[in-house]
Parts: structure tokens; sequence; C-alpha cells
């Protein structure tokens, strides 16, 4: 099976882990993720104004490309795929933003939304399957309880993500049942962990994460794994004396394939 | 009027929301993560903006403190979207000339060695033109 | 060569305001066959049904038109005018020069041509009407009324009370409905069993009524009057006549960990079960689905200790057809599912209920005894928080897809369970979050502000907005829109008003009554203010919450009211059938079976007939015929003849085409 694939800027940078433990996990479940060339930063936030055709475009454009290469498009970044999913639902159902997107770019075959675009754990979900997954873990989470962070961006609008359900979701605990850990479920899993509040207000946000994290830690969750590079960032920093460490949810799943080595951190 | 005279209509229209759905719930207020942040609160945006009190939200710190979550966009009953008010509101007041709300001057102070470039872009988007 | 006549009607100035009525009448006078036509303020009034009288004697009409309102109004006021004044009623043809003219117009001159147009087409049908005489069908003296919760059992009551034979049929092993979970009723706080189970017990002792419980009606054939219906009798794998309802075999079954429907699955039952204490019939049934017997063929504890040897493990569904001449839909409401609101937490802990959970956990048949424990660590709660509109009153594209109207029994079953948990523990907190506290009923109010004045109850105008279990408890965050605060409430339980809605068995037993519903699949009334009881299918009634969200005083007169419309058609010997049938033209039928297929009343059947060829040979052909006392007259066969055979009595083929032409000229 062959994806494109968009990793976005932080994947290439701070989120280095995320990207690397993906690929190489989907090496080994049979999928093959071609990096698109030339990708743009998505923006890193959907422009909600209706009058923001210009900062969809780079999203256009990556939507586009993957269209051209032929395959769906792969992502990973939590935001990523928000912006990219929320833009190509735009393309699809929304003419106004339609015709003036395609006018800007005028390229050589306009973009109406032809293509999908995935989740990597939609991915694991609905292509390798959670069950095939299992039967390939060697190093199994057994006794480990870890909770989900779903965070907002994977999950809502819940009209366009269709993810899962996103008041309560499931598909990062049947993730972390098939590498054999037990799921924490906790209510604050879906709620904000303070976003890009932290670059202008650092006690904000970690107050916003400190719920979450207190939240996650009472539930009895012994760590946290998340898709989004903001949302580690601030989750590790309102959790200063680290009662719960927080990972990539690719990062456990390259250990449980057992494709993480000793230098690798 | 407000300075550049922003009104209700440009408002209505940036965000493609109809205030009139509101039936005055407070759901939105209810779930919001910042609402302890917030000076005007999201169930008062569509208020205030279906008043044509635009000047006070245009001026108030409240834009910069929606954290674009979503949470009142899928749980509001009648499918009135304040964060997209919200968005309209700030987009309108960071379009006037000076009024950009984070400048790459700033940057350097605030940079820490784990931040994601992700935040930054995002800030950037949601705070300047 | 007919001679008719034409009544332009005023309506006041319904029309007149906006159709120039002489300008009608002058115009119709041109018309070919007209040979009186005028102009009335109101034709519906004595004297405008006496000008009709008279016109038809002086000029010797043959049809009449009337312009006037919908004939769904008047068209009958105006055929029994020309009954009286010798015409045959269906020699009447109604222009609606109202509704479909000048209430949706606003300019006088085309309004006036387009009711010309109008006109001019009625003319041109009446002109092909011929005088049709309707028969009569006799009426089969039994109702049947599906669904025996306390709409259907009071309208059994009532018709029953009248001399006539009613069934009932349940599809649960027990009448009694919701009402036999509920704990007290408001505003007087009566308890509903009480109220109830006498009637439960009064239907079952009345011998004009049988009750089929665990049944279900899988047919329905025939018409107002003439109905037979197939009703499913699931089996039950215990004989009702042998079981005695001593409840041994509940005791003694293996199989204890069964969710308890009745208690909405707060505890569990057996396997083989009897629903409540005061269920009626009192007779036990297995579940298929969890008795290890039917499921594997091992055990057989039941039978052991059934002295009565009423258990019956060969036991099949069984079919049985019964007649009637009028049907009455009851078949209720349920909670939503809450599923899609998870922020309020439902999923992630126990101590999350529905409010029908919470009349559950404080009635004393209930799974605590009548004692208030929460469900997760069965200890006292001392502060609730009961969140009101739960899935009501939602835009149809809000992204939890909820009910867009008002389910309009949360406002009051709240207050009474925020008053009734106040009055048995004053040392718990309660709060109620609204967004309107709506209360139009009598006593209501004051029952409302008594919960508030007299007991405490904290009323706070605003919603809950996300619910996080934590430690034990329950961190409420809701916003207070009166004092502009987003509150943290530490609550130990939070009761959701579910919005209702109406039982799933309700759409598919509307398309077996070709019965018509809303977008809620409520059912829908003949006419919302005149006949709320009816349905627009002749001989189909409804009663209670099916036809809308309704309180128990409201479901209780709307099941007399369907039964005296039922005790109305059942008191009939005959009922006048409609004419305006389908007829076959054995000479044009070719034998296809295409009507006898879309034929909603299975009207149609095709038999073999001798015709007499040209060669002086007779040869079997298949050819159509039509019940006309089943037929209802809907056109479906005519339209979808393909040898045009088939016509409608009153509406032609070639009536349609006439005004069609009439319209184009």
């Amino acid at each position: 099976m062959i994806y494109s694939y968009f990793p976005g800027c932080t994947l290439k940078n701070k989120a280095i882990d995320l990207d690397i433990y993906a690929r190489r996990s989907a090496e080994l479940l049979g999928i093959t993720l071609e990096e698109l060339p030339e990708w743009q930063c998505c923006g890193g936030v959907y422009p909600l104004a209706k009058d923001k055709i210009a900062t969809k475009l780079s999203s256009v454009r990556a939507l586009a490309a993957s269209r051209d290469a032929g395959h769906d498009l792969v992502t990973l970044c939590s935001a990523c795929h928000n912006v990219l999913k929320q833009v190509n639902n735009d393309m699809r159902t929304d003419e106004y933003i339609r015709s003036r997107a395609n006018n800007y770019m005028a390229p050589d075959a306009e973009y109406n939304g032809e293509i999908n675009v995935i989740h990597y754990l939609e991915l694991l979900r609905d292509t390798v399957g959670f069950e095939n997954i299992k039967k390939k873990v060697v190093k199994p989470f057994t006794g480990r309880k870890i909770g989900a962070y779903y965070g907002c961006l994977l999950l809502r609008p819940g009209k366009v993500m269709q993810m899962d359900d996103p008041e309560n979701p499931k598909i990062l605990e049947d993730f972390i049942r098939a590498i054999g850990g037990e799921p924490v479920i906790y209510a604050q899993r879906n709620e904000c962990c303070g976003g890009y509040a932290t670059v202008e207000d650092k006690a904000y946000a970690a107050s916003r994460a400190g719920k979450v994290v207190d939240n996650a830690a009472a539930c009895g969750a012994d760590m946290l794994i998340t898709a989004c590079p903001l949302c580690l960032y601030n989750l590790n920093k309102s959790n200063a004396e680290n009662k719960l460490p927080v990972v990539y949810f690719t990062e456990l799943l390259a250990e449980a394939l057992g494709l993480k080595e000793e230098n690798d951190v | 009027m407000s300075e550049n005279n922003i009104c209700r209509e440009d408002i209505l229209r940036i965000s493609g929301v109809d205030t009139r759905k509101c039936m005055r719930c407070g759901k939105c207020s209810a779930t919001c993560p910042a609402y302890d942040e917030m000076e005007y609160h999201p169930h008062q945006f569509v208020n205030m903006v279906e008043n044509g009190d635009i000047e006070a939200l245009v001026e108030s710190p409240s834009l910069f403190k929606c954290l674009s979550c979503f949470a009142c966009i899928d749980r509001c009953p009648r499918q009135v979207e304040p964060a997209k008010l919200v968005e309209a509101v700030r987009s309108a007041c960071i379009r006037r000339q000076g009024h950009n709300h984070l400048s790459a001057d700033a940057i350097p102070a605030i940079l820490d060695p784990d931040i994601p470039q992700q935040a930054l872009v995002s800030a950037f988007r949601k705070y300047s033109e | 060569m007919q001679r008719i006549g034409v009544f332009v009607c005023h309506c006041g100035s319904n029309i007149a305001a906006t159709v120039d009525v002489k300008a009608v009448a002058e115009a119709a006078k041109h018309e070919s066959g007209v040979v009186f036509s005028a102009d009335y303020q109101y034709m519906c009034s004595e004297s405008g049904q006496d000008l009709i009288k008279d016109m038809i004697k002086e000029h010797k009409l043959t049809g009449i038109v009337v312009c006037s309102c919908s004939p769904r109004m008047h068209e009958n006021t105006f055929c029994k005018a020309a009954a009286a004044g010798g015409l045959n009623p269906y020699m009447v043809e109604i222009a609606n020069i109202r509704e479909q003219c000048s209430w949706i117009h606003k300019d006088m001159p085309s309004a006036t041509a387009k009711a010309i147009v109008l006109v001019r087409s009625a003319i041109a049908k009446v002109t092909l009407n011929a005088p049709l005489t309707a028969g009569t069908s006799p009426v089969t003296k039994r109702a049947l009324v599906i669904g025996g919760g306390i709409a259907g059992i009071q309208t059994a009551l009532d018709i029953a009370d009248a001399g006539f034979e009613v069934d009932i049929v349940e599809k649960e092993p027990t009448i009694g409905g919701k009402m036999a979970q509920i704990d007290k009723t408001f505003p007087t706080l009566d308890c509903a069993a009480c109220i109830l189970t006498p009637k439960m017990v009064e239907a079952a002792q009345n011998d004009k009524i049988r009750i089929f419980s665990y049944s279900e009606v899988s047919a329905v054939k025939g018409f107002v009057g003439n109905f037979t219906v197939t009703i499913k009798r699931k089996a039950r794998y215990v004989k009702e006549d042998l079981c005695t309802g001593c409840g041994l075999c509940t005791e003694k079954c293996p199989q204890k960990k069964v969710p308890n429907e009745f208690n909405l699955g707060l505890d569990n039952r057996r396997a083989i079960y009897i629903p409540f204490a005061q269920a009626i019939p009192k007779i036990a049934t297995i579940d298929p689905d969890y008795c290890t017997m039917l499921k594997s063929g091992k055990c057989g504890v039941c039978s052991k200790v059934c002295s009565a040897g009423a258990i019956d493990y060969q036991a099949k569904d069984e079919f049985i057809d019964v007649n009637y001449g009028a049907i009455v839909a009851a078949t209720g409401f349920n909670p939503i599912k809450v599923d899609k609101y998870d922020e309020f937490a439902y999923a992630q802990s126990p101590d999350v209920v529905t409010s029908l959970e919470y009349e559950r956990l404080m009635n004393a048949a209930g799974p605590t005894g009548g004692t208030l424990l929460r469900p997760s660590d069965r200890t006292h709660p001392h502060t609730i928080v009961f969140v009101q509109c739960v899935g009501s009153r939602e835009s149809e594209d809000s992204t939890k897809c909820g009910k867009s109207y008002c389910s309009k029994i949360c406002c009051m079953y709240t207050a009474k369970h925020a008053m009734l948990t106040r009055e048995k523990y004053p040392d718990t907190d309660v709060y109620v979050f609204y967004i309107d506290v709506r209360t139009p009923g009598k006593s209501f109010d004051e029952f409302y502000r008594r919960a508030v004045e007299q007991y405490g109850v904290h009323y706070i105008k605003g919603m809950v907005g996300k619910v996080t279990p934590e430690g034990g408890k329950l961190k409420v965050q809701a916003s207070d829109l009166i004092a502009g605060k987003q509150l943290h409430i530490d609550a130990d339980m939070v009761v959701l008003a579910a919005a209702i809605e109406p039982d799933k068995t309700a759409r598919p037993l509307a398309t077996l009554l070709t019965a018509s519903m809303d977008t809620n699949d409520f059912f829908t009334e003949a006419h919302p203010k005149l006949r709320p009881v009816e349905s627009p299918t002749a001989g189909v009634f409804l009663s209670g919450a099916c036809q809308g969200p309704k309180d128990i005083p409201e479901t209780v007169a709307q099941a007399g009211a369907a039964a005296s419309k039922v005790i109305g058609l059942l008191a009939k010997d005959h009922l006048v059938c409609n004419p305006c049938v389908a007829n076959a033209n054995e000479m044009l039928c070719s034998g296809c079976s295409q009507c006898e297929k879309v034929c909603p009343y299975g009207a149609i059947t095709y038999s073999y007939k001798e015709f007499r060829m040209p060669d002086r040979t007779t040869k079997l052909r298949l050819v159509a015929s039509v019940n006309a006392a089943v037929c209802q007259g809907c056109g479906a066969c005519t339209v979808t003849c393909p040898s045009g055979a088939m016509d409608l009595k009153g509406f032609s083929n070639k009536q349609i085409m006439a005004e069609v032409d009439a319209i184009c000229k």
C-alpha cells in the first residue's frame, strides 16, 4: 500500500521522533509512505475566517500534489491533520473557497477534494488493523497504564474530522490495547492543552495542560501518549516534576514492534 | 462606530455565523477552557455581535485568549459556532494597520529550546497579519 | 350537453382582496357549457349554499364549480348543498383560489389571471364528470390498540366501556409501559404504581379486553372498518394458560447476569423472569438471548422446579389473524441514548445517570430499594447536578444531530426529582441547570416554584459544558449566565434529562398502517388542531406520546379522545365507501400484473376470463379486477398501467388531460 505523506515542519525538527518511529513502523506493517516533494507548512491552525483564502493555499498545494501522485494523503501531526482535512473539506463542499483557491493557484488541473486525508492512526485502525498490529508486537507494554491524550485537533470539529466520536473516542485506546498496554480513560483527554497560547503566556497554557495531567494521573495513568508536538510540549511544561512521562504514540508503536534501538533517544 | 468602521455585518460576513440561531443556553461558555482568562466570554461574543456592540470586542484582550479548541463549535446545540466569531473579530482587529498582536522582534525573548515550530507558526497566524 | 354553474366566493377579503372575483365570474361565463356564473361574499354560509340549491333548479344545472378555499375545507359542504338541490354530489368541482392563489400572491392582476385559469380547468373537468353512487361496507365491531402503556390501557378501557371488543398488543411481556417505571407523578406527587396498577388489573379483568403481551403486529391488510391484522405472538417458552406466576423459576434460574431492562440495566435479573411484581399478565418469560437451555440444551432448571409444567422449550412464534374495524397506535416513547453527549461523562462514570434511571434509583421497587445511593459505591450522594435539555432543542445541523423539539416533560420531572431528593435527604445540595423552565400546565409553575422556594433547589440559568470524573467526584464545569460566571461544582451524581423520542417500532408500524409520520417519527394527525387524535389514514387513531411528547394527564386525555373516535366508528353498522375508485377496462388489460404490485391496499386481483374473439373462437385471458370496497382511490395503478386500462372514477385520465389542456390553453 502506497500513500503520500505530509510530515509537516515540526516533524523535521523538534518532533523528529514522531516521524522516524512512524516511518519505521509503517515499513514493517507493509505501508509505504512517500513524502510529498516540496511540501510547505500547513500554517499550524485552520483559518476559521471565511474570507481567508491565501492561508489555505499551502494545504491545497499539498492536496493537489497528492492527487497528482495518485495517492491518498497521510498525516501524522494533529495540527497538520486538522488543517489539511478541514481545507480538503472546504475544497469538496464550499464553492466559494474552492473557486477562489483554484483561481489563485491556476493549477493545471483544478483541485476539488478528490483525495482523502488520512491520519496515521486511521491507517493503523482501518488499513493495517489493530488485530494485525497485535500479532506483530514483540515487546508488549503489559501492565502499563497509558492515558491517551487526544487534545482538540484530532477530533474536532467532529463533523469534518470524522475520526472517532469526538466526546468518547476510542481509537487511541484501541491502539494502546493493540500494543499490550492498559488504556486509562479520563475526561480531560479531549480538552485543550493550552495550544499556541504558550507563546505569549506560559502560565496560562501550563494551567490548562495541568488540568489534563492531573486528571490523567488521578485516574491512574502512568504515562501519556499524544500525536501532537505542541500538546507534548505543553503537557511536559506543566508537568515539571515529570509526574507523567509524555511520549508520541509512534514511539510506543516502534518499541512494541521491536524497532526502537538503544541509541535512538 | 469603531476605528476603521468594523461593523456587525463585517463580522457576520467574515465568520459566516448566524447569531440569531443562538438560544442563550450558555453551553459555549460552560465548556470554554479559556473562560477564566477572558473578559468577554463566548456567549457574550454571540450576543454582542448580534447587538452590534463590536467596538468593545475589538479592544478586548479576550480576542487573544481563545485557544481555537473547537469545543464550543462541537458542543453548541444550535450550531452557532462562537469560535468563528472570536476569530472574525480578531482578524478584523489585527487587519488594521499597526495592530499586529505579535511581532517577530518579540520572539527571541520568549523562545525556549523545546518549543515546537508549530507553536510559533500558529501564534503568528492567530496574532498577526 | 352539460349545463354548468360557476360560483366565485369572496371569502370576505381572503380572496377578494387579491383576486378580482367579478372578473373571474365574468370570464367563466364565456367558457363552453357555462349557463350561470356569479360571485358571492361567503359561499359556505347558509345563504351561499341556498344560492347553489336555487340556481341548480332555476338553470337546470348538470354540474357546478365552486371557486373558493381548499376542497379539504368545504368540498363536503358544497357537495351536500348540490345534493339538496337535486344534483349528484359528484358533479361538483372545487377551484381552489384561496390557498393556491389569493394567499400566495400579492399582485391582483396576476392573481386574477391565475384564478381564471384554475376555474377554466375545473370547468373542463366537471364537463366530463359522471354521476357516481357511493356503496357501503360493513364494520367489524372490534378495535386493536397497539401498545400497552397508560395510553393504550386507557384507550382500551374506554372502548370496552362502550361495549366493544378490544385487543391490546404489547411487545413486552407485561403491559404498563413507561408509567410502571416511574416513582411519583408531578405535580401531585402521587405514586405512579398506585394509580396505574388498578387500571392494568381492570384491563386484565374486563371480558371485552384481550391482552396479547409479548406480541407484535406483523401485517395489516384491509381498510377502515375492515382491517385484517396478523399478530406475531413471540415464543415466551412458558405456556400462558399453565403458568401461575408463582415466580419460583425466576429465583432458581442459574443465569443471574442478565441486565434488568425494567431497572434500565442498573441491576440484573434471571434468564427466566417476570418484569415486576404487579406485571400483567403475571407470567414468566424466558429470554432466549441468555437462557443456556435454549442456547446449548444444557440446564432445564426452570422446567424441573415448575410444578405447573408450564415450561416449553420447544415453543415457536405463532401468528394469528384477527379482524378489526379500527386501529389505535399507542406505541409511546423512549429517552434517547446519550452516548453522543459524553462531555457529560455518561459512558465514563456510573454516577452520571439519565432521569429515568434516577427514577428507578428513587423507587422502592428499584435496584436500591428506594434508598438513593450512587451506583459506583452505593453511598449517599450529597451534591447532585441536574442537566436539562440533553438532546432536545438542537438545530438540525448540530454536530450531535439531536432533536429539534422541546421534549416537554423534562422541566417538570426534574423539578419533581429535585424536590423529592431535598425532601428525603435535606443534607443534599441540588442544582438544576436550565435554559428555560417550561411549566405550562395546571399547578405546574406553582410546583416548580415550590421546589425553589420551599425546598431550596438551586436553579441556575445556564448549561453544563463538561463533566470530569476524578477522585470519586464528578467535577462539573458549567455556566451561570445570571451571575456571569463559570461554575465548578464537585458533584456526587449528575442526572441528564435526555430528550424523548418515539419508540423505534413506530416507524415500521406506520409503514404497515400506511399512516404518515413527521421527520421525527411522531405520527402525524389528520389536522393539527381539529383532528388531533386521528391519523390521515381512515380508521387509524393516535393515542399518547407516539403523536408528540406528552405528560401523563395529556396522554390519558388523548387516549380517551382516541377511544371516543373509535367508538363513533364502531357504532356504525356500515360505512359509506368512496365511489372514486379504480376500475379496469378488461378489453385493454394485458394481464401484466404491474397494478397488483403497486396497489398499497391489496385491492387488485387477477383472474382468467373467457373472451370471444373476432373469429368466433373463445380465448382465456388473465385480466385485472378491482375490489371497489378495498380500493382507496389513490391512483397508483392508473399511472402504472402500461396499456391505459386502469382508470379512476371521478379522476379519469381523460378528465385530468382536459384539466391540463384548459390550463395550457
